[in-house]
């Protein structure tokens, strides 16, 4: 068992920080980017913590973690303790630890980001994580009492895989009805395999299928089955089909071979496994230079994924400036020790083509930022005669996603808003009284830990309803 | 899941496999597709079904080898599972009682998707005219299934070696200089040149069309806008809002381009492939 620090002398002591892969060695391959703590290092970190009670961080992560819980048994070096605190309440707890945006939910809660040292909650989970799946223990087990109900999950993504876990602890009878051929949602077809890979996606949903959750994979919601029919079937029926319809521009020359929407490019690479290419069947085009239009997380995971697929030069395209970014800073950080180049206040207006339908290049033009809008960012003006053209093989489109009506369409009674989103409320309730909604459908492109906070919301709102329906 | 029950091999490069998939097997309908994968390394390859039976649970699929992933389908034998096999996907045909004629024109291939469109149409109480054809007469495929199928039932090669010498085109062609009025609807589905120009004497006769858009897709749910085409210089995906579309509104030649997209990798993977399955045979 580790020393516990006098307060002062947490106070003192600095975020320990975490190894990365070299940036010129990582562009050369697609194994995870940060390497994880060792078990000194998450000790070391663990020490920092302040055991505050109430805990300022657990209000900022909406799966609940049991964090300084989790944390003290760090400290005592019962990694399994850890393990077992966590999963109390967080069924993905080596995907969540990697990929939440833990500076605005639990570390930008956590009393010590004050003196801006924050307690690395993800990377403490993260080492708890990885050293359960490493030694293959498993906490989880089939519950002993069923109480013979059956719940319906259209998707199985975050939102999807958390409302399934919770539900199944309880004792209902789970299925999720998956459109891929692979679970996991945008964990596995968006997410890239350098940020987080795909066996610890599905690790974590083998736990969750050993829970006695069924996951019908191949089978889509809207055409195979309708979620009329899902609705005469079961007790209860939770949406969490995520907002998968990509946007497109809507420019001249965006239907030329080589320009790809983020999804496909996305999908290709990590569910299809196409850098794998001829190993794996599906092939990709990136060529010599590459350019993403978009400033968010999609488009960063686009344009280092072109990079490791061989682009000399990846270009991020982004309208406004550095400053109005959505991604990550530790992902731009990322990208720009990669090599990446950023053409930053420059918006795209047209694509051009040669005789064969190639993409050659993408015509630009310059933005000024003038008055704020509504998102409170300063909107970008485009500079009048200043359109210049970038020389590429490869554009790839990241401005986001929609709703994808699929669904939607065969759901009778359960009211959508006039982008295709269910209407919800904050339990995941829709309009109809046997159905609950949550993550991206609802909320429009999110996060992970947003979608599995409304996984859980749902199971607990589907769970008091069908006890009361006795 | 996903059992090959039967195979059987039509031509040099066609082949059908009857797949056991009850759930797509009870919700298809005319147009529709499934997506198939063969192997866990396997891309996702689009397949129209050519039939299907709810009760006992399977879907007929009748495809040609032309690359890497249709010669590992035809290279799986019966009792195999395939990994993944996803559908009905796609906008089912928009098939009703036109109380008069119909025409339909299957081409090559194309004659397995046209079938259970001719048949429903027929089944509705349509009077259907089909026209199939192929380059020669080995690659004439379902001919008494289409004569079930419709009420007339034309054939053409372009070798002349069955049926009338020439294109469907030509046959179509007279029949709308006979007839036009009388045909209420025309379906086209083959090569997309025998689409186009389909559309074209569609177009000469200022007849509707409806073509079917074999546009390179992934997932096949409107997920990626890998399938999108140009239709009425609107970009449409053809997976969700087809794949059938009105061919008169169609960008072809920008679809054909599109076809040709990974030309090169898809030349690398059947080498890869046809080697592999060069050694297998060598090692017994
Ligand atoms: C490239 C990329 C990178 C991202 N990076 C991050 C990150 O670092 N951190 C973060 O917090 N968030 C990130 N996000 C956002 C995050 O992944 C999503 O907000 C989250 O996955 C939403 O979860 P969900 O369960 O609502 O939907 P999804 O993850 O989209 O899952 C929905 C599932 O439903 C299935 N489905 C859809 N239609 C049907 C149907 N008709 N029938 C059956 N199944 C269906 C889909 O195939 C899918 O598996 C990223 C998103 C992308 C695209
Ligand atoms: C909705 C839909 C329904 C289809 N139905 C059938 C069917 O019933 N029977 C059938 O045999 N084929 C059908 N196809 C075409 C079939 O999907 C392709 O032939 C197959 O994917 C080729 O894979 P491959 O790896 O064997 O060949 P590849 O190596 O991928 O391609 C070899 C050659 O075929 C061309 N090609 C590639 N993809 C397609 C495509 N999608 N359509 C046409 N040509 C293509 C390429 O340009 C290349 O020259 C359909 C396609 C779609 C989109
Ligand atoms: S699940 Fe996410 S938000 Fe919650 S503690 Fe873990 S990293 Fe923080
Ligand atoms: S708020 Fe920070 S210091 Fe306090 S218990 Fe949570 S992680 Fe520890
Ligand atoms: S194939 Fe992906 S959207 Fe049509």
């Amino acid at each position: 068992m580790a020393e516990k620090l006098k307060p002062a002398e947490k106070l003192k002591k600095n975020r320990v920080s975490m190894r990365t892969q070299e940036p010129l060695e990582r562009i050369q391959n697609f194994l995870e980017v940060p390497l994880g703590y060792s078990l000194a290092e998450a000790i070391e970190e663990a020490q920092r913590c302040l055991q505050c009670n109430p805990a300022y961080c657990v209000a900022g992560c909406p799966a609940d973690v049991r964090i300084p819980q989790f944390i003290e048994k760090i400290i005592e070096e019962d990694i399994k303790g850890a393990f077992l605190e966590i999963k109390q309440t967080n069924a993905l707890p080596a995907v969540c630890g990697r990929v939440c945006p833990q500076e605005e939910q639990c570390e930008g809660a956590c009393i010590m980001n004050k003196k801006g040292k924050p307690i690395a909650i993800g990377r403490l989970e993260r080492y708890v994580a990885d050293w359960a799946r490493q030694l293959d223990y498993s906490d989880a087990k089939k519950p002993s009492s069923k109480l013979g109900k059956k719940v319906a999950i259209v998707g199985s993504g975050p939102a999807g895989l958390a409302c399934a876990s919770d539900l199944a602890k309880l004792g209902y009878d789970v299925t999720i009805y998956e459109a891929l051929h692979k679970p996991g949602g945008v964990l596995v077809y968006g997410i890239p395999e350098f940020r987080l890979p795909k066996s610890i996606v599905e690790y974590e949903v083998g736990q969750i299928k050993e829970l006695g959750v069924e996951i019908n994979l191949n089978y889509v919601v809207g055409l195979t089955k309708t979620v009329d029919e899902l609705i005469q079937e079961y007790d209860a029926v939770f949406l969490a089909n995520g907002a998968g319809a990509p946007s497109f521009l809507n420019i001249p020359g965006e239907n030329l071979n080589g320009v790809y929407s983020a999804s496909e490019f996305l999908t290709r690479s990590n569910l299809m496994k196409a850098y794998e290419f001829p190993n794996y069947a599906t092939p990709i085009r990136v060529g010599q230079k590459a350019v993403v239009v978009g400033g968010g997380n999609v488009a960063m995971d686009a344009v280092r994924t072109a990079k490791r697929l061989g682009a000399k030069e990846a270009t991020i395209v982004y309208r406004r400036s550095r400053k109005e970014m959505p991604a990550r800073a530790e992902e731009i950080e990322h990208a720009e020790e990669e090599g990446i180049k950023f053409e930053l206040l420059t918006n795209p207006v047209k694509i051009l083509g040669d005789e064969y339908g190639n993409v050659v290049g993408i015509e630009c033009v310059k933005m000024e930022l003038g008055e704020p809008d509504e998102s409170g960012r300063r909107r970008p003006k485009v500079v009048e005669g200043s359109n210049f053209v970038i020389d590429v093989d490869t554009v790839i489109i990241a401005i986001g996603q929609s709703a994808n009506p699929i669904v939607a369409r065969s759901a009778t009674g359960v009211e959508i808003n006039k982008w295709g989103y269910f209407v919800a409320d904050e339990d995941g309730k829709t309009t109809h009284p046997k159905v609950w909604a949550g993550g991206d459908i609802v909320t429009g492109a999110a996060t992970v830990i947003l979608a599995v906070g409304a996984g859980k919301k749902a199971a607990k709102s589907i769970h008091e309803t069908l006890s009361i329906k006795q | 899941m996903y059992k090959i029950l039967k195979k059987q091999k039509w031509s040099d490069t066609i082949f059908s496999n009857w797949v056991e998939a009850p759930f797509v097997a009870k919700a298809a309908q005319p147009g529709q597709f499934i997506i198939l994968i063969t192997k866990e390394n396997g891309e996702r390859i689009p397949l129209t079904i050519a039939d299907s039976n709810p009760q006992e649970g399977w879907v007929q699929i009748v495809y040609q080898v032309v690359g890497a992933s249709t010669l590992e389908l035809s290279s799986m034998n019966e009792g195999e599972n395939l990994y993944a096999f996803v559908g009905p996907l796609g906008m089912p045909s928009e098939v009703e009682n036109f109380g008069g004629k119909v025409l339909i024109i299957g081409g090559g291939i194309g004659i397995a998707p046209i079938h259970p469109i001719a048949k429903k149409l027929k089944e509705l109480g349509n009077h259907v005219i089909s026209i199939i054809g192929a380059r020669t007469k080995d690659l004439i495929i379902m001919e008494d299934k289409m004569k079930e199928a419709s009420n007339e039932l034309l054939i053409a090669t372009d070798d002349g070696t069955y049926g009338q010498k020439g294109f469907v085109t030509n046959i179509m062609d007279d029949i709308l200089k006979k007839e036009s009025e009388a045909i209420k609807d025309i379906w086209a589905i083959g090569p997309p040149i025998m689409m186009k120009m389909c559309t074209r004497v569609a177009n000469e006769h200022n007849k509707q069309i409806w073509v079917s858009l074999n546009s390179i897709m992934v997932d096949g749910t409107g997920m990626c806008g890998a399938c999108r085409v140009s239709v009425g210089g609107k970009t449409k995906f053809a997976c969700v809002d087809g794949p059938e579309f009105r061919g008169n509104l169609v960008n072809f030649e920008e679809m054909v381009l599109r076809q040709r997209q990974y030309c090169d990798q898809e030349r690398e993977a059947l080498v890869l492939l046809e080697e592999q399955i060069r050694r297998k045979a060598s090692n017994g």
